[in-house]
C-alpha cells in the first residue's frame, strides 16, 4: 500500500485551536520616486494552524502585498508577522530563504514548471534545498504526486500534460517539502470552470484529510466559497474589520470550518 | 538530481539559441587553437633554439657571403668550443614549388653542432666516402617520395657548377636524417661542403653563416660582442646573435606573427563576450519569473547568482572544450600533411590549457553581469512576471 503523507503527524490534523499566522498592526508603504504609498495599513489578522483562508479584494487592495510579508517574500515597514511561532519579520534575508523552504509551499496562477524537466523532476525542485537522500527524496515526490493524483504522469514533461494536471504538480511541488503553510495565489485563475473545481477539490482534500493550513488569495467568489473562511481587503484594510483592525468577522463560516 | 538538472533545463530551455551560441564559441576556439598552432610554427626556431649556439653572418645581411677562414678565428676566442659554416644553396628540385633549404656543411662538424640530429652510423660513413652524397630530413624523404640510393638533381639558382653552365648539381642521397626535438626543421637537404666549394664557379671559400657554441650560455652577449669585435674594419664585418634571436628575427620577416595572432584572438574573443554575453542576458531576462519561483521556493539570492554563473561557465566551457578537441583532431590531420612545409606545426599542451582557462575565464566573464542581475532581482517584483 502506498504511502500518502510525508509524516504520522501531518495527516488527520483539523483541529484550529493554534495561531498559525499572526499578523500584528502592520504596514508596507512602497516609495514610488519621492512618493510614499502605503499599502497596508495597520493591518491586524490572525489564522489558525489547520485553517483554509480565502483573501479576497480589488485589485489594489493589498491581496498580495499581504500574501508576500505573511509567505515571507517581504518585508513590513512596520508591526510584525508571526508564522507558525518564528517572527520572520526579523529575520535576515538568507535566514528567511531557508525558512521559506522549509515552511512555506507555493502555489501559483500559473504553474510555471519548467519545461525541460519532467513533472517529477519539476515536483523535486525545492528537495534540492534539503540534505535527504535520494531515497528519501524519491519517497517524498511519489507521496505528492500520488496525493495530487497524477502518480502516472510523472514522467510526462509539461507540455504533454493538461492545464489542471500542470496545476496539480505545481501543487505536488508546493507539498513535497510538507509545509505548514501553503500559499496560493489566484491558484484557479487560469483555469476553466471545470478544471477549477477538480483543484479547489484538491485544496479542500488537503486541508482536511492532510490538515494544511491554506492562504489563498482569489478573485472568484465561487473559490472563496470552497474555504472555511473570507477575508476582504480594501485599500489595504480588513474590510470586515473594524477600523482598528483587530477584529475579523468571518464573511461566512462553512459547517466544520475551524476558526 | 542536482543543480546540474536546473542548469541543463536552462541551457535547453531555447535549444535553437543555445546552439548557435555554443557553436560560435566551438568554432571561437577552433581558431584559437589553428592560430595558436601557426604561431607555434613560426617561432619554433626560436623555441627550440638552443641557448649555447649563437649564430654569425654578415653585418649586412644573411646573403652576403663571409670568408671561411673566419671559423678557425672564432675557435680561438676565448669561451667558443666550435664553429661551423653553412651557406645558403638556393636551388630547385624540379620544381620552384619543392621548395626546401639546402645548405653544404662538413658533415662530423654539422653533427657535433646539433647533437639532436641523428643519422645511422653506416649513413654517416657512406656521407664521408662519398663526394656528392647529401643526407635529407625524413619529412622531406617523405614528401618527395625519395629512397637512399637515389640520384638527386639540384637545378642552381645561385651556384652554378664550374664550367657546367646551368647543368644540375648532382647529388647522392645517402642518409636520413631524424630529429628528436618537437618541431625541428626536417626538411633540410645537406651535402658535402668540400665537393661544393670545389665545383662553385665563384665565391671559393666563402660561405654563407656560422653556427658557434660556446661554454658559458650566460656569456653569449659577451663572446657575441668578442667576435663582432675580432671582424670589425674588415672587408666583412659580423653580426653575432643567440640562435633564438636569430629565428625569431626570421621568423619576424613575415610580420610581427605574435601581434598578429594576439589582434586576431582579441577580435575572436571579443565577439563571442558580445554573443555569449547576449544570449546569457537575454535568457536571464526572459526567466526573471523562474528565478522569482526558486527563490520564493528557498534558493537563496547567492545560490542563484551561482547557478546562473554555472550555467554560463558550463554554456562557453563545453563549447570551449569541444573546440579544442577539433583543433587537437585537425592538428593529427594537418601535422602529418604540412611538416615538410611546417614543421613545428603543432599543438603545445601549454596552448591547450591555456585555451581552456580561457574557456573558464570566458564563461565567468560572459554570466557575471545576468548573474548579479538574477540575484539582485526582488522575489516579489520577479514573481509579478510569471
Amino acid at each position: 500500500m502506498s504511502e500518502t503523507s510525508f509524516s504520522d503527524a501531518a495527516a488527520g490534523n483539523g483541529a484550529a485551536t493554534e495561531a498559525m499566522v499572526d499578523v500584528r498592526s502592520v504596514r508596507r508603504t512602497f516609495q514610488r520616486g519621492r512618493t510614499p504609498v502605503p499599502v497596508l495599513k495597520d493591518l491586524t489578522l490572525r489564522m489558525e494552524k489547520g485553517e483554509f483562508l480565502a483573501l479576497m479584494g480589488p485589485s489594489g487592495s493589498g491581496k498580495s502585498t499581504l500574501l508576500n510579508l505573511i509567505a515571507g517574500l517581504d518585508r513590513p515597514t512596520g508591526g510584525e508577522v508571526i508564522v507558525g511561532g518564528s517572527e520572520i519579520h526579523r529575520l535576515s534575508e538568507r535566514k528567511l530563504a531557508g525558512w521559506r523552504a522549509r515552511n512555506i509551499g507555493f502555489v501559483f496562477q500559473f504553474s510555471n514548471l519548467l519545461g525541460a524537466l519532467s513533472a517529477e523532476r519539476n515536483v523535486a525542485v525545492p528537495l534540492l534545498l534539503t540534505s535527504f537522500s535520494a531515497r528519501e527524496r524519491r519517497r517524498r515526490v511519489d507521496i505528492a504526486l500520488e496525493i495530487v493524483g497524477l502518480s502516472d504522469r510523472g514522467k510526462h514533461r509539461p507540455r504533454e500534460l493538461s492545464g489542471g494536471e500542470q496545476q496539480r504538480v505545481g501543487i505536488a511541488r508546493a507539498l513535497v517539502n510538507d509545509p505548514m503553510l501553503l500559499v496560493c495565489d489566484e491558484p484557479t485563475g487560469d483555469l476553466d470552470r471545470a478544471t477549477s473545481g477538480e483543484i479547489l477539490d484538491l485544496l479542500v482534500a488537503l486541508n482536511r484529510d492532510h490538515g494544511k493550513t491554506i492562504l489563498m488569495v482569489t478573485h472568484d467568489p465561487v473559490a472563496a466559497e470552497r474555504a472555511s473562511r473570507t477575508l476582504h481587503l480594501e485599500d489595504g484594510r480588513l474590510a470586515d474589520c473594524g477600523h482598528d483592525g483587530t477584529v475579523v468577522v468571518p464573511v461566512h463560516e462553512p459547517a466544520g470550518a475551524a476558526v | 538530481m542536482s543543480s546540474f538538472t536546473l542548469i541543463s533545463a536552462a541551457l535547453r530551455r531555447k535549444k535553437t539559441r543555445t546552439f548557435l551560441t555554443f557553436s560560435s564559441v566551438v568554432f571561437a576556439f577552433l581558431i584559437f587553437g589553428v592560430l595558436s598552432m601557426l604561431q607555434t610554427a613560426f617561432s619554433m626556431g626560436a623555441e627550440i633554439a638552443n641557448e649555447d649556439r649563437l649564430v654569425v653572418r654578415h653585418r649586412v645581411s644573411l646573403f652576403q657571403l663571409l670568408p671561411q677562414s673566419y671559423e678557425a678565428d672564432m675557435e680561438e676566442i676565448p669561451g667558443v668550443v666550435d664553429a661551423m659554416h653553412m651557406t645558403w644553396f638556393g636551388g630547385v628540385y624540379q620544381d620552384p614549388s619543392n621548395f626546401f633549404m639546402q645548405s653544404p656543411v662538413e658533415p662530423a662538424e654539422y653533427l657535433d653542432m646539433y647533437p639532436e640530429v641523428s643519422v645511422p652510423e653506416e649513413a654517416k660513413l657512406r656521407w664521408i666516402e662519398t663526394r656528392n652524397g647529401a643526407i635529407a630530413g625524413r619529412a622531406l624523404v617523405e614528401r618527395l617520395g625519395w629512397e637512399v640510393g637515389d640520384r638527386i638533381p639540384i637545378q642552381p639558382t645561385i651556384w652554378r657548377q664550374d664550367g657546367r653552365g646551368d647543368d644540375a648539381w648532382e647529388f647522392e642521397l645517402v642518409g636520413v636524417y631524424d630529429a628528436d626535438v618537437e618541431g625541428f626543421d626536417q626538411t633540410q637537404f645537406l651535402f658535402r661542403y668540400d665537393f661544393f666549394d670545389e665545383a662553385r664557379s665563384f665565391g671559393r671559400g666563402q660561405v654563407g653563416w656560422f653556427m658557434v657554441r660556446i661554454a658559458d650560455p650566460d656569456r653569449a652577449p659577451e663572446i657575441a660582442a668578442a667576435i663582432d669585435d675580432t671582424f670589425r674594419n674588415s672587408a666583412a664585418e659580423t653580426k653575432s646573435e643567440s640562435e633564438g634571436a636569430f629565428a625569431a628575427g626570421f621568423a619576424n620577416q613575415v610580420g610581427n606573427l605574435g601581434l598578429i595572432v594576439t589582434s586576431i584572438l582579441a577580435a575572436v574573443f571579443f565577439t563571442i563576450l558580445l554573443v555569449a554575453g547576449n544570449t546569457m542576458a537575454q535568457s536571464v531576462r526572459e526567466r526573471i519569473g523562474e528565478i522569482g519561483l526558486l527563490k520564493a521556493l528557498g534558493f537563496t539570492s547567492s545560490r542563484v547568482q551561482r547557478l546562473v554563473l554555472m550555467e554560463s561557465v558550463t554554456l562557453v566551457t563545453t563549447a570551449g572544450f569541444l573546440g579544442m578537441v577539433l583543433a587537437v583532431g585537425l592538428e593529427r590531420v594537418l601535422r602529418p600533411a604540412l611538416a615538410a612545409y611546417f614543421p613545428g606545426l603543432f599543438l603545445r599542451p601549454e596552448d591547450l590549457l591555456l585555451g581552456l582557462g580561457l574557456a573558464v575565464v570566458t564563461g565567468l566573464v560572459v554570466g557575471i553581469f545576468p548573474a548579479r542581475r538574477a540575484m539582485r532581482l526582488e522575489t516579489a517584483l520577479a514573481l509579478r512576471r510569471l
